[in-house]
């Protein structure tokens, strides 16, 4: 009887633990995203209590919250522009990755045997090569062909990254289209152009639809390449316009800089959530085999 | 079902005379063809300007001009003995190896716990996945406000819980700086740690687990002696990621202490900045960028090693 109840404990303290921990760490991780969210909204008189004054609690609203920083945000800061030039430069890098990455991605999957798996290694390690190590040979490029300033500069550097990474990325998707329905077309007589047109692209389509809104984050979580190449603050994306050019003067508008990182950041960690477990399922195959 | 090769090669001739036979049928050639648009883009966008990442470090050159004059060793003999490229080089070292300590320690601890069976798990691993996924600039700043030096709500928390008396100034001093930075690195790199960790313990079978179980084994020496060992290889890559990643940032010590205060939380990707593009310095901002490499070139060869054994277990 006592032994039983024992092992209840045990059970009811270890599920304690369990959701213990859970909440543990999912408040680390959001924490920082509450805190925007709850800095956006703030009234001012209630948002800059300075934090000694114990008696104010900053967690929660104190006053009715308000929409005046957003408000700000879209009316009289250049958000919105940052906003379009990020989608642009995003949908040119996401156009020029795709025909680039998409047949390289096939011929490495299929066209190219045994070296095209060492060739798709080692395009993969190219994506390690960081912007750090890159951006002050490209400042160099960049002046050399005129482009200081210009989203051009980025448009043709992003793909530096969105290329390996997208090649790589569908290497593995092409790869997992069952080879037998392939070798049924081509002796049914298509040619391997028509494979791909007819069998490959429409099957492949939710990998190309992956590579798609992977190109597209990863221009958006640039900070280096735009800070070393785009000076004038009309010409800047979301990433480098918001940490750097929102902030005037010594005054920090806290409100709207808050609410600017908070209404960019959730969409994208939507959307990324939901083709996260393609990207883990590629790059742990090889772990996992081993 | 695969035909026997001559087979196939006799279809294929009965097939192709009923249409062009064009370059296109010939598959290696058509392999290359298709691959060679995406290999000349990044040998040139990436190959030609690794060259001359290396080429420049050994160059006068400056950002204003063009001019591109050899100056030997010159750029490095001027950095190695500057204590500010010391600092920076030790500060790259022991950011990445304390924040990559904890990562690991945190994701498996994580991991561990998602792959347990309780409510809400799927939101939980949603909201996980937030400090990875939204934008690296934009999180940094949202984590200057919280370290603020007036209104810091970290603080203001530790005041309000009797934790502590004193206000911290969290980029005023080099030690609270450092642990400022770390803490953003580790909160934006544990969540990518934790998920890729727990793809491997599911890839584990329950077999071994179990069998470990009845033999007897606790908790601790289950975790320490099976399943560690075990998932070695899949938190090795996590951890090559954040290796990579946090030891060539430049975004979070840029926007949280820009360096500062005094110097004292330089990186060698802030301080190549701050030499090759506010300082003009373009030959000496390439020799500090190029010390990056040795930790790059390890972790590609523990990549290429990785996927070799994949290779054969395949």
């Amino acid at each position: 009887m006592t032994a039983r109840r024992a092992r209840r404990i045990t059970r009811t303290i270890k599920r304690v633990a369990l959701y213990a921990a859970a909440l543990f760490f999912t408040l680390f991780a959001v924490f920082p995203f509450y805190w925007m969210f709850l800095t956006s909204f703030k009234q001012n008189r209630d948002l800059y209590v300075g934090g000694t004054v114990t008696s104010h609690i900053p967690w929660i609203f104190n006053a009715p919250p308000t929409m005046e920083h957003v408000n700000l945000l879209f009316q009289q800061t250049l958000y919105l522009t940052w906003v379009k030039n990020t989608l642009v430069i995003g949908a040119v890098v996401v156009v020029i990755t795709l025909i680039l990455a998409v047949p390289a991605g096939y011929a490495l999957a299929r066209l190219t045997g045994r070296w095209g798996e060492r060739l798709g290694i080692g395009v993969f390690l190219t994506y390690l090569i960081p912007p750090t190590l890159l951006f002050i040979p490209f400042s160099r490029v960049i002046t050399v062909l005129g482009l200081q300033n210009s989203q051009w500069a980025l448009v043709l550097v992003y793909p530096t990254f969105t290329v390996p990474f997208c090649t790589w990325l569908l290497m593995g998707f092409f790869r997992s289209i069952p080879r037998d329905i392939e070798d049924q077309a081509l002796i049914d007589g298509y040619s391997r152009i028509s494979v791909i047109r007819k069998i490959v692209l429409p099957l492949g389509i939710s990998g190309i639809l992956t590579a798609t809104i992977f190109a597209f984050t990863l221009v958006l979580q640039d900070f280096v390449y735009a800070l070393t190449f785009i000076s004038a603050v009309p010409r800047m994306t979301v990433s480098l316009g918001v940490p750097v050019a929102l902030v005037r003067g010594d005054v920090f508008y806290w409100g709207s800089l808050m609410a600017a990182c908070l209404i960019t950041s959730i969409p994208i960690a939507v959307v990324y959530n939901l083709f996260i477990d393609r990207f883990i399922q590629g790059l742990t195959a090889g772990a996992v085999k081993g | 079902m695969t035909l026997p090769r001559e087979t196939q090669a006799g279809v294929a001739a009965i097939a192709v005379p009923l249409r062009h036979r064009t370059l296109a049928d010939r598959e290696d050639w058509l392999g290359r063809l298709m691959l060679a648009p995406a290999l000349i883009y990044v040998v040139a966008l990436v190959g030609v300007p690794f060259a001359l990442a290396l080429a420049l470090a050994f160059s006068g050159a400056r950002s204003g001009s063009l001019d591109f004059s050899w100056v030997g060793l010159s750029n490095f003999l001027a950095i190695i003995p500057d204590p500010q490229f010391q600092r920076a080089l030790w500060n790259t070292l022991r950011f990445t190896i304390v924040s990559q300590f904890l990562v690991m320690v945190l994701a498996v601890t994580a991991a561990h716990v998602l792959s347990a069976a309780f409510a809400g798990r799927r939101a939980v691993r949603f909201l996980l996945l937030l400090p990875w996924a939204a934008p690296v600039a934009l999180a940094a700043i949202g984590w200057t406000w919280i370290f603020d030096s007036t209104f810091s709500v970290i603080n203001w928390t530790f005041l309000a819980l009797g934790l502590t008396k004193r206000w911290f100034y969290w980029f005023g001093e080099p030690t609270l700086a450092t642990i400022a930075i770390i803490t953003v690195h580790v909160w934006r790199m544990f969540p990518f740690a934790t998920v890729i960790t727990l793809a491997g313990m599911s890839s584990i079978p329950q077999e071994i687990s179990e069998a470990a179980v009845v033999d007897g084994a606790g908790f601790w020496r289950r975790f320490f002696q099976v399943n560690l060992p075990l998932l070695l290889p899949i938190i090795t890559v996590a951890v090559l990621f954040g290796v990579v990643f946090t030891s060539t940032d430049l975004g979070v010590v840029y926007l949280l202490t820009r360096g500062g205060p005094y110097n004292s939380t330089h990186v060698l990707a802030s301080l190549a900045f701050q030499r090759g593009i506010f300082g003009g310095d373009l030959g000496q901002g390439a020799a500090v960028a190029v010390f990056l490499l040795p930790v790059l070139v390890v972790v590609a060869i523990v990549m290429l090693r990785m996927a070799r054994r994949a290779e054969v277990g395949a």
